[in-house]
C-alpha cells in the first residue's frame, strides 16, 4: 500500500562536510506525495528546500534515510539506474532555466526525446505538441538568447514535459521573471499538470507560487514545520 | 553515440572563432606531417630511382676484396669477368686508385673504366669513343669544378699498374655529366674500360659487375658477390631515417601547440559549462557519459582540422607532388644521391596513419581535462558552484 504513494520519504537526513564537521541541512523529514499534487516546499532561503528537491530527483543522496520516489529506492540507486529514472520519468525546471544555448528552441525540446531514442518523425511531433502548450511553437527557430526571460522558462517546462514525466522538479521556477511572466508560467504549468496529472513539486518562497499551490509543506532549519492542502 | 556528434558538432560551431582557430593549428600540424613525410618518401624513392639510374642499375656483383670506403682495397679487387655471362644487360667497371695533377697539384681520385657502348647508366660514355692522343674522359660536374676543368681541358694523371709500377699520361675532359649521385660524380673520372684494362695489365677484369636486371646466378659469376639492390641503398635508408626523425621535431613542436590549445579550450569550457555539465545529468546522462560527451568534443576537433586540411591540403600537396620542393642545404656535405628538387610522395597509409595519429592525441588531450567532470557534484555543477 505504500508503494501507491509517487513519492515516499523515512527519516531522511542530509549533511553536508563543513570544515572539521558537518552541516546537517536536513534532519529526518518523512514525506508522501501522490500522482497528480501540485505541490510546493516553502521556506526561507538555507532552510533545505533546493537540497530536499536534489534528494527526490536522484541528483544528490541522502546521508541516512532513505524511501523511494518513482517505486525505486533512493539510499542506494546506482548511478546509471538513477540517469535512466530521469531521463523517463523526471523532468527539471531551474531557476535559471538552463536551457544549451547553442541548440535553437526545437533543439531544447528536443533534447530529451533524442536520449529517449525516439525516431525524428514522432520527436518532431511532440516537440511542436509542447511547445504548442506553452505558447512558442511559433518560435522554435529562436535561440534562447533571442528570448526573454518568461520565453525561456516556458520553453525549460515544454523540455521538462515533452517526454510526458511523472514528476517535475521546479526550483524557484519565477525568481528571475516578473508578474506577469510569473503568472503566465504558473498558468501554463497548472494547465499541464491538470490536463496530464503530472506531479508538480516546487521549491520556493515566492508568494505568487504559493497562491497557485494546492499543497504548501513549509521547512525551517532542514524540518517540517507545517503541510496544508487547499 | 550519434547524439554525442551532433551535441560536439553543435557546440564547437557555438564556440566559433575559438574552434576555428584550434582547427586551423591542429590542420597545419596534419598538413605538416604530410608534406614532411611525403618528403621523405620522395626523397628516399627518387635517390633510390638515381642511384639505379646512374650507379647500381638492379644490383651489382662485386669482387669479394671490394670495399666501396676503402680505396685502397682496390688494389686486389679485380677478376676476370666470367665469360659465358656476358651480354647486354650487364656492365662491368674496372677501377684503381690515381692521381691528378691539375695547375701542378696533386689530387687523388678513382679511375673507373667503363664500356663506352654501355646504354644500362645514364653516364654518357658515348663521348668516351673517340681517338685522339690524349685518354678520353668523363667527369661530373661537381668533379670538373673543383679541380677547373672544362669540357676539351686536359690534366696529367698517374696509376699504377698490376705489377705497382707508376706510368702517366693525359686525359682530355671530353664531356662533363650532370647527375644528383656523388658516388658517380665526387672523385671520379671515367674512361674507356678497354683502355683502363690495357694501362693497368688487366685484360678482361673488372671490379664490379653492374646487372640491368636482378637474375642472380651466383655460380657462373663467381669469384664476384650479388649484392641486392636493397643492400646497396641501405644507407639512403638510413639517412632518410635520421633525416627524417629531425625533421620530425617540427611537427611534432605544432602537434604540440595545438594540443595545448585544445587542453586548454578543455579545461575552460569544462570550469565555464558547470550548469550545462548538471543539466545534462538532470536530463538523463550519467556522468562518466557526459565525460564522454565532453570528450567527443574534444576529439571533434580532429576531424574537423582533417577535413580543413582537405580543402587547402590536398591542392597544396598536389601541387607540391607536380613542381616539387627544393630543399635549402649544402648537398655537397651529403655522401648519398640528393636530388636537387625533391616530388613528395604520399601515400594512403601514411594519411591515415596521420589521422589517426592526431586523433588519438586529441582524444587523449580531451579526456584528460575532462575526467574531472566524473567526479563532480551534479547539484554543485547546477548551482555554478566548483571552483
Ligand atoms: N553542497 C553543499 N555544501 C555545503 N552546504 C550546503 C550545500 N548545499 C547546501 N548547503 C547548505 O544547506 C542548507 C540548505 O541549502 P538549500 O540550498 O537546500 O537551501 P534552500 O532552502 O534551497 O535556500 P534558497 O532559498 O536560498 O535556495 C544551506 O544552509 C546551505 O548552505
Ligand atoms: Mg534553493
Amino acid at each position: 500500500m505504500e508503494q501507491s504513494y509517487l513519492i515516499d520519504l523515512k527519516q531522511v537526513v542530509k549533511r553536508f562536510p563543513m570544515g572539521k564537521g558537518s552541516f546537517t541541512a536536513l534532519k529526518g523529514l518523512d514525506l508522501q506525495f501522490e500522482a497528480g499534487e501540485f505541490a510546493g516546499l516553502i521556506g526561507p532561503s538555507g532552510s533545505g528546500k533546493t537540497t530536499l528537491l536534489n534528494i527526490i530527483g536522484t541528483l544528490d543522496l541522502p546521508s541516512e534515510g532513505g524511501g523511494t520516489v518513482l517505486g525505486h529506492p533512493i539510499e542506494h540507486l546506482k548511478a546509471s539506474e538513477a540517469a535512466l529514472l530521469r531521463k523517463e520519468r523526471i523532468g527539471f525546471i531551474f531557476q535559471s532555466y538552463n536551457l544549451l544555448q547553442v541548440h535553437t528552441v526545437f533543439e531544447n525540446v528536443e533534447f530529451p526525446l533524442l536520449l529517449l531514442g525516439m525516431p525524428s518523425e514522432e520527436r518532431r511531433k511532440k516537440v511542436m505538441e509542447a511547445l504548442d502548450w506553452v505558447g512558442l511553437a511559433d518560435r522554435h527557430r529562436s535561440r534562447p538568447s533571442q528570448l526573454s526571460g518568461g520565453e525561456c522558462q516556458r520553453v525549460a517546462i515544454a523540455r521538462a514535459m515533452v517526454k510526458q514525466p511523472s514528476l517535475v522538479l521546479a526550483d524557484e521556477p519565477t525568481a528571475n521573471l516578473d508578474a506577469a511572466n510569473s503568472h503566465h508560467v504558473l498558468k501554463t504549468m497548472q494547465q499541464l499538470n491538470e490536463a496530464f496529472q503530472t506531479t508538480f513539486l516546487f521549491a520556493t518562497h515566492d508568494e505568487k507560487v504559493i497562491s497557485y499551490l494546492k499543497r504548501k509543506i513549509y521547512l525551517m532549519d532542514g524540518q517540517l514545520v507545517k503541510d496544508e492542502r487547499v | 553515440m550519434k547524439l554525442a556528434w551532433l551535441l560536439a558538432w553543435r557546440n564547437l560551431m557555438g564556440a566559433g572563432l575559438r574552434t576555428f582557430l584550434n582547427v586551423l593549428v591542429l590542420s597545419f600540424a596534419f598538413v605538416m606531417i604530410l608534406w614532411m613525410e611525403g618528403v621523405m618518401v620522395g626523397w628516399d624513392q627518387q635517390s633510390k630511382e638515381d642511384m639505379r639510374a646512374w650507379s647500381i642499375g638492379a644490383g651489382q656483383y662485386w669482387h669479394p676484396a671490394y670495399d666501396a670506403y676503402d680505396v685502397l682495397s682496390l688494389t686486389d679487387a679485380h677478376a676476370v669477368i666470367p665469360k659465358e655471362t656476358v651480354r647486354s644487360g650487364l656492365v662491368p667497371v674496372l677501377a684503381t686508385q690515381a692521381s691528378l695533377f691539375p695547375q701542378g697539384r696533386m689530387m687523388p681520385v678513382r679511375l673507373n673504366g667503363i664500356p663506352s657502348q654501355q646504354s644500362l647508366l645514364k653516364l654518357p660514355t658515348a663521348a668516351l669513343d673517340t681517338t685522339m692522343d690524349a685518354i678520353p674522359a668523363l667527369m661530373g660536374t661537381s668533379m670538373a669544378s673543383k679541380v677547373h676543368l672544362n669540357r676539351g681541358d686536359r690534366v696529367l694523371v698517374q696509376w699504377r699498374d698490376r705489377n705497382g709500377t707508376f706510368d702517366a699520361m693525359e686525359i682530355e675532359l671530353v664531356d662533363v655529366f650532370q647527375t644528383t649521385v656523388p658516388a658517380v660524380d665526387a672523385g671520379q673520372v671515367w674512361i674507356d674500360l678497354s683502355v683502363l684494362q690495357e694501362l693497368m695489365m688487366l685484360p678482361n677484369e673488372a671490379t664490379w659487375l653492374t646487372m640491368g636486371e636482378a637474375t642472380v646466378d651466383s655460380e657462373r659469376m663467381a669469384p664476384f658477390v650479388w649484392k641486392p639492390f636493397s643492400e646497396l641503398t641501405r644507407d639512403i635508408d638510413a639517412m632518410i631515417e635520421t633525416k627524417s626523425s629531425g625533421q620530425a621535431v617540427f611537427y611534432v613542436v605544432l602537434l604540440l601547440l595545438a594540443m595545448l590549445a585544445i587542453f586548454d579550450t578543455q579545461v575552460l569550457s569544462i570550469f565555464r559549462r558547470q550548469k550545462e555539465i548538471g543539466t545534462y545529468v538532470a536530463l538523463g546522462y550519467t556522468r562518466r557519459e557526459v565525460v564522454w560527451l565532453f570528450t567527443v568534443e574534444g576529439s571533434m576537433h580532429a576531424v574537423l582540422a582533417a577535413l580543413l586540411a582537405a580543402v587547402y591540403g590536398i591542392p597544396l600537396l598536389w601541387w607540391q607532388s607536380v613542381v616539387g620542393f627544393t630543399i635549402p642545404m649544402d648537398t655537397e656535405g651529403f655522401g648519398m644521391a640528393i636530388a636537387p628538387t625533391l616530388y613528395p610522395v604520399y601515400s594512403l597509409g601514411l594519411v591515415v596513419t596521420t589521422f589517426v595519429l592526431v586523433l588519438i592525441t586529441t582524444g587523449l588531450v580531451s579526456y584528460w581535462p575532462s575526467r574531472r567532470i566524473a567526479k563532480m557534484n551534479p547539484t554543485d555543477a547546477l548551482r555554478g558552484k566548483i571552483q
